[in-house]
């Protein structure tokens, strides 16, 4: 087993000028290289845990945190964010709000110039960032001239022009459309598989994760209530009902002919699982 | 080429049963280079659910902008309620057809979550008690009880998204139109919604939906129209446009898993294309008890 990039240990928050824990005793850990998706309703705590990977909380925000949290050996509180930027990257739902420069290039440049890299090795970084996330040759385009999915691919290079080992994607794809969405994901997933990057995803659609993610964490007030496989998790369909949560289309249709006795075996979470049993269980030839 | 300031010198209130009548409508931003509508004809029946697909860019949002009178078409006609949209205000056309913005701060300005309620129906005139008991209805059916009293923009961008649609809903209008509604929610505020749009209809409101959210669409409305490239393409139910693959690849739509998942298991068999999980459920359940009787 390879080590933990990141560590949790009984993380308790609550931000400045609250009475509510936004985590409550929040003890994890993610492996390096790992693909994780966190799901939770609004407000269970998924985008403050993901502040407290690249140390925004507490460093930033304030609040009282107890409990530590440690990010490729180092604990996150003893580090400014911006060190900490170096390590982890984060990225949110409305990619428009992250852009400031007149250019895709200038926008990827920024945080390397905050961070005093040379300016050599800045070109350099900038050019195979973009590269990365697909974005090759539009150096010089302006930003708002890009699709959403352009767009949110170029918040993406600009985080990882910092070279981090750990993404964090907080609902990447909400304001995308399907081909954007598609875009994002497909990068994700060779920056992951390519590249051993631990990427760490905060989302709604249980589809996309079933099909990409390592391991998926729910989270409900505050708290990891589940930690698996997305088979160990999304097969507890009626728990994760009775939370609020939903799970793939897929598995809620195994599900429902497994109530009727009619389903055997494990549920499957994506559509070629399905395809795949439903046609046996039919007795079509594939 | 110019046109008369009363519209083009079309009447400008038809007798209709329709509650939307686009005919030949074109859009062509201001600055005659980028046209974001071409040729679009568009008729909704009062009390229907309509939901709008395509990409980004496709003229979706631009086609309900001509609705609401934000935008007036650069040639064609929009009428609304029989009313010809291009010689009059936004205000007056508000009161018939309200717009939820998919991004909930271009419309909240109230100090509170109650005050940002009242506002709409105040300002068309309604009294006092018809005011109070829209608002507890929406408080009730919003789940909004806790935040009531905060700041619109205290409250959580999810819920800030239900106020928003809420201020509209409490307006009354005989027309809605949702952008994105369900864009940032979760699946309990996604079911809010979700029931909100049938409650819509069963009381004879027309609603628009323009959404990503395929499922939603798939589990809610009648008639799906399909945009590309500035163009209505396609206009069925969603069962007929989430089985056709080409329309999906052409449009770089994607259709429900579990329509996904019909289409290829028991759709060649004579089956259904399935909107929902429960639907396929039910036939497969029938398949494999008819073969094992």
């Amino acid at each position: 087993m390879p080590d933990p990039i990141v560590s949790f240990d009984s993380v308790t928050y609550r931000y400045p000028g609250t009475d509510f824990f936004a985590l409550t005793e929040v003890s994890l850990e993610i492996m390096q290289g790992e693909y994780v998706g966190i799901i939770g309703l609004n407000g269970a705590g998924k985008t403050t845990l993901g502040l407290c990977v690249n140390g925004v909380v507490p460093s930033m925000l304030g609040g009282d945190r107890e409990g530590r949290v440690v990010v490729e050996g180092l604990d996150v509180e003893e580090y400014p964010v911006r060190e900490m930027a170096k390590i982890v990257g984060m990225v949110f739902d409305n990619p428009e709000f992250q852009m400031s420069q007149m250019t895709c290039a200038e926008e990827v440049a920024l945080g390397l110039e905050n961070a005093g890299i040379a300016y050599e090795e800045m070109r350099e970084r900038v050019r195979e960032a973009l590269a990365l996330v697909g974005l090759a040759g539009f150096d010089d385009r302006s930003p708002l001239g890009l699709s959403g999915g352009q767009q949110q691919r170029l918040a993406i290079a600009a985080v990882l022009a910092m070279k981090p080992r750990v993404l964090i994607m907080d609902e990447p794809t909400s304001n995308l459309d399907p081909i954007g969405k598609q875009e994002v994901f497909d990068m994700a997933t060779t920056l992951n598989q390519e590249f051993g990057m631990t990427v760490i995803v905060i989302e709604h659609e249980v589809e996309v994760l079933a099909l990409y993610a390592d391991r998926i964490i729910v989270m409900d007030g505050g708290k990891v209530i589940m930690n698996g496989t997305p088979a160990e998790i999304f097969s507890q369909v009626e728990k994760l009902n009775a939370l609020g949560l939903r799970v793939p289309e897929a598995t809620d249709l195994a599900h429902r002919l497994g109530k009727q006795k009619l389903w055997k075996g494990a549920l499957p979470t994506t559509t070629e699982e399905a395809v795949g049993a439903l046609n046996s269980l039919l007795g079509v030839k594939a | 080429m110019r046109f008369g300031k009363k519209g083009q010198g079309h009447p400008d209130t038809i007798e209709t049963d329709l509650a939307i009548q686009v005919r030949d409508a074109n859009y062509v931003y201001p600055t005659g280079k980028v046209v974001a509508l071409s040729g679009v004809n568009l008729d909704v029946h009062p009390g229907e659910l309509l939901g709008i697909v395509g990409q980004n860019g496709s003229g979706k949002t631009t086609l309900t902008k001509l609705m609401n009178r934000l935008l007036k078409p650069t040639s064609g006609t929009v009428y609304v309620n029989g009313l010809l949209t291009t010689p009059r205000t936004v205000q007056e056309m508000s009161q018939h057809i309200g717009y939820v913005f998919q991004n909930p701060n271009h419309q909240l300005f109230a100090r509170t979550v109650r005050d940002e309620l009242e506002f709409g129906p105040k300002n068309i005139g309604v009294d006092q008690d018809e005011i109070n008991r829209r608002v507890e209805d929406a408080i009730e059916f919003f789940d909004l009880g806790s935040v009531i009293e905060e700041h619109p923009y205290r409250v959580s961008f999810p819920i800030r998204k239900l106020v928003g649609i809420a201020s509209v809903v409490t307006m009354r209008p005989s027309i809605i139109i949702l952008d994105e509604p369900s864009t940032g929610q979760d699946h309990q505020t996604t079911r809010i919604i979700n029931s909100l749009m049938r409650r819509l209809s069963d009381q004879g409101t027309t609603v628009i939906c323009v959404s990503h959210d395929m499922p939603l669409l798939a589990d809610v409305v009648g008639r799906v129209v399909v945009m590309r490239n500035t163009e209505i393409i396609a206009d069925a139910s969603p069962r007929e446009v989430f089985a056709d693959r080409e329309l999906m690849l052409t449009t770089n739509l994607q259709a429900p898993q579990i329509t996904e998942i019909a289409l290829r298991t028991v759709h060649p068999l004579g089956g259904p294309v399935a909107l929902t999980a429960e639907e396929l459920a039910t036939d497969v359940a029938g398949r494999i008890s008819k073969r094992g009787n």
